[in-house]
């Protein structure tokens, strides 16, 4: 039994991880209706950022501000320069692009801070939680620190003007223009907004997978897989199926023999799958309905 | 207008293309026929060994052509069909002393099943879902193959080398050029009959399907059927390939066939042109020899090169080869009247 609520709590904590990229990939979904295949780089580019600053004395969560801020001002920038002209262009076009993007971020950060695995610090220190043998600090620390970033975007999008305008872009954006709101920079402000989230979630996770250039490729996949188990186009359905899958990976890695570290990532690629076939909409999404 | 309805009208995975444009001109073709049959004749033996490969990528992008530039289906999951039809063709190869020539028909029967069940549930997704359904696929792929369930056939995570056949009859020339030319004629057949497959009854369903589903299937085509068909027929066409790559590179492993190599395909689709199959010969030179080009620019940046390229295509001509091949034919009809 203890091993049980071990496993579903250190679950809950990479599940929080997986939440954030989830969260990440349903904002630019929500605004461009595209996957952006490259979140996990653009994430991995931002905490290098803020492992950069940390070595140039910057204290830590100084450097976790600045970090949010480059990483806002930068999503901002590629959706300009990059994806702004493709708007109208094929959903293919687009993947490629987004490839093209995972590509050059990737070699971009192995050039600047080569690909040796490097120590990152974690703020909330790794000793036992509350005296419980349980949950360390640090895992409590992200669970804690995902719950907190979900309230904000909820307060954000329920109660103040641009999270309305935002909404209401990514809802009927006919309609949103011709009540006066700018969809271009509604769209533009998403981007910003998942470069910011994706850069929490690196800055979390680089603790525990440590940091190198390839240290969110697994990670992505998961966020994924719980952006799809939520519906995609649901913040709040992100969320909970980041830590569904973060519990689900740790139980199914513990209990069924056969089972280890290599198959887990098979595993959540069935679960992508099963959850498209068998309801495409996900847990919380609002179902795609065709008018012929 | 609800977003729902943009996504049916305005979100199209593919431009479309008129089926008049998928295929070369005769004098174009025979012009491209001679250049692959006489170059390799004078260079050495290990570019002939690229050219080998680039034919290889070519069919696989060819495949992946067929399935979203003529069915407008995605799939980011090439690399899985392709390594299925590898290791059927290593395993029937080394372990029951199957000809080489004779496993390819059975990598392609046995990759069009796995295609053509995989498009089973792929029927329910479109567009993005595909595409992740399709990467899921991709990236599982390497991890099956090195379960230890198959590791008495597949020989694991170090893979089976493969032995290179010898030219028959004992022609005078050497192993490399004979798998070339062995190459070219599977691969020649293939786009006959791929061209023609696209030109039949079901060629002009895959299309129907692509330009708008519902309007094919008011229209009477069974589009579960031709949907999946085209699912089976590409991942057919791939693992010929893939059988054809083991036999070349001499050696299957499971890491040789990551979600890197579906990138590469679906990639090497984008430059040739969606939908023009002569493209894809131009979409599999970009994929061999641009990371090389890449690589001498600048090392270590040879990611960014390549994707600064491919930028460079996506914006400046987003049709690819296609569009490049238009412009100068163009041109030299302007050249004619002149």
């Amino acid at each position: 039994m203890e091993l049980f609520i071990n496993q579903v709590l250190a679950g809950i904590a990479t599940g929080a991880i997986y939440a954030c990229m989830a969260l990440a990939v349903v904002m630019i979904y929500q605004a461009i209706d595209h996957l952006n295949f490259a979140q996990g780089e653009m994430a991995m580019f931002s905490t290098f950022i803020a492992w950069q600053l940390m070595q140039w004395g910057v204290p830590y969560w100084w450097a976790f501000l600045l970090t949010l801020v480059f990483s806002f001002a930068g999503g901002i920038a590629i959706e300009r320069l990059l994806f702004k002209p493709l708007a109208k262009a094929p959903v293919l076009t687009n993947v490629a692009g987004f490839i093209a993007l995972f590509a050059i971020v990737n070699s971009v950060a192995g050039l600047t801070w080569d690909f040796t695995i490097k120590q990152f610090p974690t703020p909330f220190g790794s000793s036992p939680f509350l005296g419980s043998q349980l949950i360390s600090t640090h895992q409590a620390g992200m669970i804690g620190v995902t719950l907190g970033l979900l309230i904000l975007l909820y307060l954000f999008f329920q109660f103040t003007r641009i999270g309305l305008a935002m909404r209401a872009a990514a809802a009927l954006p006919e309609s949103a223009r011709l009540v006066g709101i700018n969809t271009s920079w509604m769209i533009a402000l998403g981007w910003g907004m998942a470069a910011a989230i994706g850069a929490i979630a690196g800055i979390l996770i680089a603790p525990v997978v440590f940091l190198e250039p390839n240290m969110m490729g697994g990670v992505l996949i998961y966020g994924f897989a719980a952006a799809v188990l939520g519906g995609l186009s649901s913040p709040l359905g992100a969320v909970v199926g980041g830590f569904l899958v973060g519990v689900f990976e740790n139980l199914v890695g513990t209990y069924i023999p056969g089972v280890g570290n290599e198959l887990k990532l098979p595993i959540a690629l069935a679960l992508i799958i099963t959850v498209l076939v068998l309801k495409p909409a996900g847990l919380f999404g609002r179902p795609i309905v065709k008018r012929v | 207008m609800s977003a729902a309805d943009e996504v049916a009208n305005e979100a199209r995975p593919v431009e479309a293309t008129p089926k008049r444009a998928m295929t070369l001109g005769i004098g174009a073709s025979l012009v491209m026929l001679a250049l692959l049959i006489i170059g390799p004749m004078f260079v050495k033996n290990f570019i002939v060994f690229q050219l080998t490969m680039l034919l290889i990528y070519a069919l696989a992008v060819l495949a992946l052509n067929i399935l979203t530039g003529g069915s407008g289906q995605f799939s980011l999951g090439q690399s899985a069909f392709y390594a299925v039809g590898a290791y059927t063709s290593a395993i029937l190869i080394e372990h029951f002393g199957v000809n080489y020539a004779l496993t390819l028909p059975v990598a392609g029967i046995i990759c069009f099943a796995f295609g053509y069940l995989f498009g089973q549930p792929a029927l329910r997704l479109s567009g993005i879902y595909l595409a992740l359904a399709t990467f899921a696929l991709a990236v599982a792929m390497p991890q099956l193959l090195k379960l230890g369930v198959f590791e008495h056939w597949t020989g694991g995570v170090q893979g089976l080398v493969v032995t290179k056949p010898d030219a028959p009859f004992g022609l005078p020339i050497s192993q490399d050029r004979w798998l070339y030319y062995f190459t070219l004629v599977v691969a020649i057949g293939i786009y006959i009959a791929s061209v023609n497959l696209l030109k039949s009854r079901s060629g002009r369903a895959f299309m129907a399907i692509r330009d708008n589903e519902i309007a094919a299937s008011a229209m009477g085509v069974d589009v579960a059927l031709y949907k999946t068909l085209a699912f089976g027929i590409s991942a057919g066409i791939t693992g010929v390939a893939g059988g054809l790559g083991a036999i070349a590179v001499q050696f299957v492993a499971p890491d040789s066939y990551t979600i890197t190599l579906a990138i590469a395909l679906f990639l090497g689709m984008v430059v040739g042109g969606v939908g023009w199959l002569p493209g894809s010969i131009v979409g599999s030179a970009f994929i061999i020899f641009v990371p090389n080009i890449a690589e001498e620019v600048s090392k270590g940046l040879s990611g960014a090169v390549f994707g600064v390229l491919l930028f460079l295509v996506i914006f400046l001509v987003p049709h690819g080869a296609r569009q490049v091949a238009m412009v100068a034919q163009g041109m030299l009809g302007k050249l004619r009247k002149g």
